[in-house]
């Protein structure tokens, strides 16, 4: 089995890899050779890995469907500014503030939301989500429906990565533990789970804080690199574009939420023009997929060091 | 006190037009367990129909509602056998994303070919007269919503209770499979559900052009899920408490814009149907029965 | 004192009385049968024990403490698990994994070392592992640890399910129709099967079953349940020739 040291070797083997990608990129775009176009597309790439990674976790390993992660995204979002902008904080103080106040939304939304089930509970949290939006449109102090302008850049490259792997490193390890089994346990069979003694709502409350403090982490990002956001950016239409690339990735792989929301930043890019024709496709992605491969792209399996290694020994 | 009535009476005709959407949803839930998302659109599609069919054809508003009708009943035949029922095995997750799909198909397919922008209803289709009831003033077109949705559902009471296809869609509903041995076919009567509920959105699309003159792809969002949350308030799947919450879902609504804080108005559906999902999912009609493992 | 003891238990849905002032008894190391006609609510009394459902009225004592109105997994750490009438394993996930969930309610580590990987955290996989694989060699599974549950032949199911059972440890196992779907020769290993668990795990067990070989040959105690009252209890050959049973079951004689 996996001795330890050997986990560390393959630790030290990962951490280079992402450090080699880290300079590259940070050199394309100090050099200039990455321009304003390819950052903003990078940017929106990372913040939607984040989103829909962390969205996989609450609708693909815990199998409880969440409508409304568009509305941490926004706690986040607005949570930062407040600190930042408003407060004169440092960045990393920012972000603290989104990711605990988002997590501690989720907290007071899961905790009496989760003990619905199945599609009760989608159409609650996609209610919360909205009652999110509608409550900070009357808050005078981040001035409502206009929202806040002119908010600093200070999202870079460096802090895109850091969270993207951090969310990405979380989730991760989270999953594969003990702790990751009663997880996906819940979404297999409740009942059964309840009865091998695992507090089923208490991990359906961990997934979806967990999920919701990320959310925060990547509003609290978007806010600080496209310096406005409004109540009406973070609404329900956002929560089913993170859908769309969960459901096109595969319901409980990472990999394929990684995977679909690359993709899904591209097509946004390609098609930025054409918004109609966008949502016509993300609206024929979540039908077809449905119906012919409800499993997605990934289905649950992920592009782990096992296959890696069977790759590269099928080379040698 | 008038000027509570009168708050009253835009309320009623408010709470129609919410109570013939949530009719819709509530059969849908009723005989195949989905929240049809995309019911909200089949309401705006039944309005722009209505809308071509006053503009390009000139035709009066009774045609154009029927028309629509018609129409969006097709519609609604068409959504379910392409759509939901490849489905009809699989979770209900599975079915309501795909609802949430045609929700935005629906959309933007609108936006596509006719453009986002508003279209209006031509004053000449519905006239405004008014009438002077004992001190109040009485619009012909609450009239003429009040009364439509009054007689559609009368007339969907009737297909309910007194027809065969109203037997069959009862007992679909109750128990598929005894329904299939008893010789009913499932899938007609599904169609048939959807073709009605569809229909009666339509109807509640073109009472909404009417009373509030303008619409535009993405109106049928709020409205649907106004109603949706007025079908899960009277006890979804249970058609009476679609019409009752209708009803109420209408009439506070009314209250809070003209009593309270018009902007909280949207939000008030929201915090509704939290508060019924929290304390009594099932609805004020609706029966409290223990799931069996 | 018993080791499971219910009075006066009652529970009805909607106003059908499922289950009405039941009462029973199981001592340490006992091999209790529960038989009935279908419908009778032999399930619900499981459901009842196990948490699933709240009594209306009546309780029942475990170990000496109450235990009814607990939720499941409170009670399935106090002892007590069980296996289902319709299997119900995790079937996206391998029946290694399977078998390691019943472990995590006593979890060797905490979240924070999950996420940070510290030694503590390969060490308690490890232990995890060992007492999973354990299982599966007893129970004949090891060969099949990666496959995926669901792809399992139905037999293995079922034993993968009383592994999993016995991976958490109870005092007492409920065994939810066991022999279903089973030919003669399988429910004879099964009935071995019981035998021996109870003997090597030190168990007291509790069975519904309908084949009436397995319950005459493994049960000393019968329970005899019919619209959801008891309405016989005693030894097997007692059960088999009482007068109102064999009625329950096949109906009155005809004079």
């Amino acid at each position: 089995m996996q001795t330890y040291k050997n986990n560390w070797a393959k630790f030290c083997g990962e951490v280079l890899i992402l450090a080699a990608l880290f300079t590259l990129v940070q050199y394309l775009i100090t050099t200039g050779l990455l321009n304003q176009y390819y950052q903003i597309n990078l940017t929106s790439m990372c913040i939607n890995i984040i989103l829909s990674v962390s969205l996989n976790l609450i609708n693909g390993f815990t199998g409880q469907l969440s409508l409304g992660h568009a509305g941490f995204m926004a706690v986040g979002a607005y949570s930062s500014v407040i600190f930042t902008n408003m407060m004169g904080q440092p960045f990393i103080i920012g972000l603290l503030a989104a990711c605990i106040i988002s997590a501690l939304a989720g907290f007071i939304i899961g905790v009496p939301t989760l003990r619905l089930k199945g599609d009760y509970l989608a159409i609650a949290t996609l209610a919360f989500g909205e009652i999110i939006r509608v409550i900070l449109q009357n808050i005078d102090y981040v001035n409502g429906p206009a929202g806040i302008l002119g908010i600093t850049k200070m999202t870079t490259w460096p802090w895109l990565f850091g969270a993207t792997i951090l969310t990405i490193v979380v989730i991760v390890n989270l999953i594969n533990s003990s702790y990751g089994r009663a997880i996906i346990s819940v979404r297999e069979d409740e009942i059964a789970s309840e009865l091998m003694g695992i507090n089923t709502t208490a991990y359906k409350v961990l997934a979806f804080v967990i999920g919701a403090m990320f959310a925060g982490l990547a509003g609290a990002l978007y806010a600080h690199f496209f310096y406005i956001i409004k109540p009406e950016t973070f609404n329900f239409l956002k929560s089913f574009d993170i859908l769309v690339m969960v459901v096109l990735g595969g319901l409980g792989s990472t990999t394929g939420a990684i995977i679909a929301a690359v993709f899904i930043t591209a097509l946004t890019a390609v098609l930025q023009s054409f918004p109609a024709i966008r949502m016509i496709l993300y609206a024929l992605i979540l039908i077809i997929v449905m119906i012919y491969r409800p499993q997605g792209l990934m289905g649950n399996k992920e592009l782990s060091r096992q296959t890696f290694g069977k790759i590269w020994s099928g080379r040698k | 006190m008038l000027e509570f009535i009168q708050q009253m009476i835009n309320g009623l005709s408010l709470g129609a037009i919410y109570a013939l959407i949530a009719l819709g949803y509530t059969m849908v839930y009723g005989i195949i367990k989905l929240i049809n998302f995309a019911h909200g659109d089949i309401m705006m599609v039944g309005a722009f129909v209505g809308f071509f069919s006053l503009t390009l054809f000139g035709t009066n508003i009774i045609v154009a509602m029927v028309a629509a009708m018609l129409i969006c009943a097709i519609l609604g035949v068409l959504i379910e056998k392409v759509a939901y029922r490849p489905l009809r095995n699989s979770t209900r997750i599975a079915a309501l994303i795909t609802a949430i799909g045609v929700s935005l198909f629906l959309e933007y397919i609108t936006i596509f070919l006719l453009g986002p922008s508003q279209r209006v209803f031509p004053e000449s289709a519905f006239p405004i007269k008014a009438y002077n009831v004992a001190g109040l003033s009485i619009l012909n077109k609450d009239v003429f919503v009040i009364v439509s949705a009054v007689v559609l559902m009368l007339i969907l009471q009737y297909i309910i209770k007194w027809t065969k296809t109203g037997k069959a869609m009862r007992a679909v509903s109750l128990d598929q499979e005894a329904a299939v041995l008893m010789g009913i076919s499932v899938d007609k009567t599904i169609s048939i559900t959807f073709a009605i509920g569809s229909a009666l959105a339509a109807a509640a699309g073109v009472m909404y052009g009417v009373y509030y003159s303008t619409v535009n792809p993405l109106t049928g969002i709020i409205p649907g899920l106004k109603a949706f949350v007025a079908a899960v308030l009277g006890g979804i799947g249970i058609i009476p408490g679609a019409m009752a919450g209708g009803f109420i879902m209408g009439l506070l609504e009314t209250m809070v814009s003209g009593y309270g804080n018009s902007l909280y108005r949207d939000a008030v559906a929201f915090g509704v149907l939290i508060l019924i999902l929290l304390i009594k999912p099932t609805g004020l009609f609706g029966k409290d029965t223990g799931e069996k493992v | 004192m018993s080791l499971l003891e219910i009075q006066n238990l009652n529970k009805s849905f909607g106003g059908l009385s499922a289950v009405n002032n039941f009462n029973f008894c199981l001592e340490k190391g006992e091999l209790v049968g529960l038989i009935g006609p279908n419908g009778a609510g032999k399930t619900t009394v499981f459901n009842l024990i196990t948490g699933v459902y709240k009594p209306d009225k009546g309780s029942i004592l475990f170990n000496e403490k109450n235990v009814e109105g607990l939720p499941p997994y409170t009670i399935c750490a106090r002892g007590i698990a069980r296996t289902f009438q319709n299997i119900r394993l995790f079937n996206d996930l391998s029946v290694l994994d399977n078998v390691k969930i019943a472990a995590h309610k006593d979890v060797p580590y905490g979240l924070l070392t999950t996420i940070l990987r510290t030694p503590n955290f390969f060490k308690g996989e490890e232990v995890i592992e060992q007492q999973a694989m354990q299982y599966l060699e007893i129970f004949k599974l090891a060969d099949k640890k990666d496959e995926l549950a669901r792809n399992l032949p139905y037999g293995e199911q079922r034993r993968l399910e009383i592994a999993r059972a016995l991976a958490t440890k109870p005092i007492l196992l409920i065994l939810d129709e066991p022999a279903a779907g089973m030919n003669p020769f399988e429910t004879k290993e099964l009935m071995e099967m019981i035998e021996w668990i109870r003997s090597d795990f030190d168990l007291s067990i509790l069975l519904i079953e309908h084949d009436m070989s397995l319950v005459m040959g493994v049960c000393e105690r019968i329970y005899v349940l019919d619209y959801g009252s008891i309405i016989a209890e005693g030894l097997p050959e007692e059960i088999r020739n009482n007068k109102k049973v064999i009625e329950a079951y096949l109906g009155e004689e005809v004079e």
